[in-house]
């Protein structure tokens, strides 16, 4: 058998080394997170396509019940300024928004949980040349990749249902619901590191419901008394639910760019206090 | 116990290191020195602190004290580039249960930025090496423990490293597989890769290691060969007698002076001497019959109860 090179000669994967090595902040990140998202997708190829469907059957099964029968009582609503649209279509792009915060934090959460405590997957990660940023972001990649598989599916169904009234904001909206999923995941991937068991877990899950409930999905938060409505939309999913309705609605905006800032400062810190948490439990 | 680093042959350097978990010291300031191609071996009790010694060698566990250099690299600024040119086999498996052993191997390649068609070559390599051709397909839940240790050792080769790290790489394997293994190991030393071993069995230490420490509450308690050892901190030979629990305190003072160090067991004498047969003849003209007796070479094991005692500490 011919097992290993020639005593002298230098590994492939030493020379791949010597190559990240002069980057800047080589002792982290090896610019290798995508190793992750390709073991994502190993690992759902044999056995996690139920999942995958189920998440991507939940906000269609909102839209039936919510946006069609209860929609039927409402009829159109007055969506902004200057839109009225049926309420299913009032409704839509709030899905679209829920469906990607639910899956980041849904993979960021229980699936990483897992990882971290029980099947010991970042143990042996860690012992690769691969860094904690390599780590998180591959683990952030994986849970976006999760993200578009829902969002492309669920705009495959908005768009011939004619619940999109403008058609190139709701291809916009794709990429834009990535940006939720990115600031979910960073954030849900941090706030796990720091939870010790199940029962803290279900503290997150129960947190996510009223956050959908106050969040301006059904309906508009300007029922609300002024401060109580600007304390509501704080609320990230809020953003989000904003960010896709406007852009479905064809309505560019400075707000937009707001929402967008919202999710950049929760996907940077997020993955900034992740790294440092992922270093703190497997490098020290 | 410091030994001169032979110039740039040296791969590990460690002065003074030391490991703290809150103010419970774990390891306490050992130096030593690994050069090329060599196999070193770390023995001591349950807590020794060896685990935790390679896991600061292989960069996932930070130093709390004095240097520790791979490869001529600091541990702490360079734990990626010195991981590439390490293999690890940790004491616990840490195998990826969601995929398949060859999804296993594949994906660990692709961590260290290995090009597919270099891992799908080196895979089949290692699927032989492993002895798990046939369970390539397999889940990893569905394989025997001793596979699963075998498919560790591995994925700890996907990266062809200079170092290879084994934390007590045969605990649970059959005797097929650990006899197995070493040769296999012997291969990659003959190849000039430097090992790294903890274990537990000392006929493993003999066999594989060039150089061993003996290590206890996080020191090093003495180092050397595996022959060395025995030479410096036991006699040549061993006898071991029998007189039944209630005699053997009372024999053993008739035949102190027989030995060069006497150990009274509740079962059993040791007489530790430089020869056995004479001294047991000697013992038996006195008029002393054991119920058995027994005369063997002393070993390693030997060596280390007598470094880190018999009872269990913890
Ligand atoms: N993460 C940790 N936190 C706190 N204490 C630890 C940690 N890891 C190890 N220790 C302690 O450090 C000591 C040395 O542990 P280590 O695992 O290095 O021992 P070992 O020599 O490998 O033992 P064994 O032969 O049982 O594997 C033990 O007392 C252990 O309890
Ligand atoms: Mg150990």
């Amino acid at each position: 058998m011919t097992m290993m090179r020639a005593s002298r000669n230098q590994s492939a994967a030493a020379d791949i080394a010597d190559g990240v090595n002069s980057l800047p902040g080589a002792s982290i990140y090896s610019r290798r997170a995508t190793a992750m998202v390709e073991r994502f997708w190993l690992a759902i190829r044999s056995s996690q396509w139920l999942m995958v469907a189920s998440g991507f059957m939940e906000p269609l099964f909102y839209l039936g019940a919510f946006g069609y029968g209860l929609g039927s009582f409402i009829g159109n609503v007055q969506a902004d300024s200057t839109h009225t649209v049926s309420y299913a279509a009032f409704l839509a792009p709030a899905l679209l928004a829920n469906s990607a915060m639910n899956g980041a934090i849904y993979e960021s959460t229980w699936n990483v949980f897992f990882k971290m405590h029980f099947a010991k997957l970042y143990q042996g990660i860690m012992a690769t040349s691969m860094g904690p940023l390599d780590v998180a972001l591959g683990e952030i990649m994986a849970c976006l990749l999760r993200g578009l598989i829902y969002a492309i599916a669920f705009m495959a169904v908005m768009l011939p249902l004619g619940l999109i009234p403008c058609w190139w904001g709701g291809l916009l909206a794709i990429p834009a619901a990535m940006f939720i999923a990115f600031g979910f995941a960073s954030c849900g991937l941090a706030i796990t590191s720091y939870l010790k068991s199940f029962q803290q877990m279900d503290w997150v899950q129960f947190a996510l419901l009223p956050m959908l409930l106050f969040s301006g999905s059904f309906y508009s938060l300007d029922v609300y008394p002024t401060p109580i409505r600007i304390l509501l939309e704080a609320l990230p999913l809020h953003q989000g639910v904003a960010l896709i309705r406007g852009l479905t609605l064809g309505q560019l905006d400075y707000a937009l760019l707001g929402h967008l800032a919202y999710f950049t400062v929760m996907a940077v810190g997020g993955v900034i206090f992740a790294t440092k948490r992922i270093e703190a439990m497997f490098l020290r | 116990m410091n030994e001169t680093p032979t110039g740039t042959d040296a791969m590990i350097v460690a002065t003074g290191l030391r490991k703290t978990y809150d103010d419970f010291t774990a390891v306490d300031g050992i130096d030593f020195t690994v050069t090329r191609g060599e196999s070193f071996g770390l023995l001591g009790p349950n807590g020794a602190g060896k685990s935790t010694t390679m896991r600061m060698i292989a960069c996932t566990s930070q130093r709390t004290g004095g240097t520790l250099e791979i490869l001529g690299r600091d541990t702490d600024h360079h734990g990626p580039w010195i991981r590439a040119h390490l293999g690890v086999v940790p004491q616990q498996d840490n195998l990826d249960r969601e995929l398949t052993v060859t999804e296993n191997l594949y994906i660990y390649g692709r961590y260290f930025g290995l090009g597919k068609k270099f891992i799908n070559a080196k895979v089949e390599e290692l699927l032989e090496f492993a002895q798990l051709t046939e369970k390539r397909d397999a889940k990893v839940d569905s394989l025997s423990g001793g596979m699963k240790r075998r498919l560790t050792i591995a994925r700890a080769l996907i990266n062809e490293p200079e170092i290879l790290m084994l934390d007590e790489p045969t605990t649970g394997l059959d005797p097929q597989a650990r006899h197995i293994l070493w040769d296999r190991l012997f291969r990659l030393k003959e190849m000039g890769v430097t090992l790294i071993i903890t274990t537990h069995y000392m006929d493993e230490a003999e066999q594989l290691c060039d150089r061993l420490v003996v290590m206890d509450k996080g020191k090093f308690m003495a180092e050397g060969t595996p022959a060395g050892l025995i030479q410096q901190h036991c006699s040549r030979e061993v006898i071991e007698v029998r007189f039944g629990s209630e005699r053997n305190a009372e024999v053993a003072d008739q035949i102190r002076d027989l030995a060069v160090r006497l150990e009274i067991l509740p079962d059993r004498i040791l007489m530790y001497t430089d020869d056995g047969e004479r001294d047991l003849a000697r013992m038996v003209e006195r008029g002393l019959h054991p119920i058995t007796s027994l005369v063997r070479r002393s070993s390693l094991e030997d060596v280390f109860l007598r470094l880190t005692g018999r009872s269990l500490v913890d």
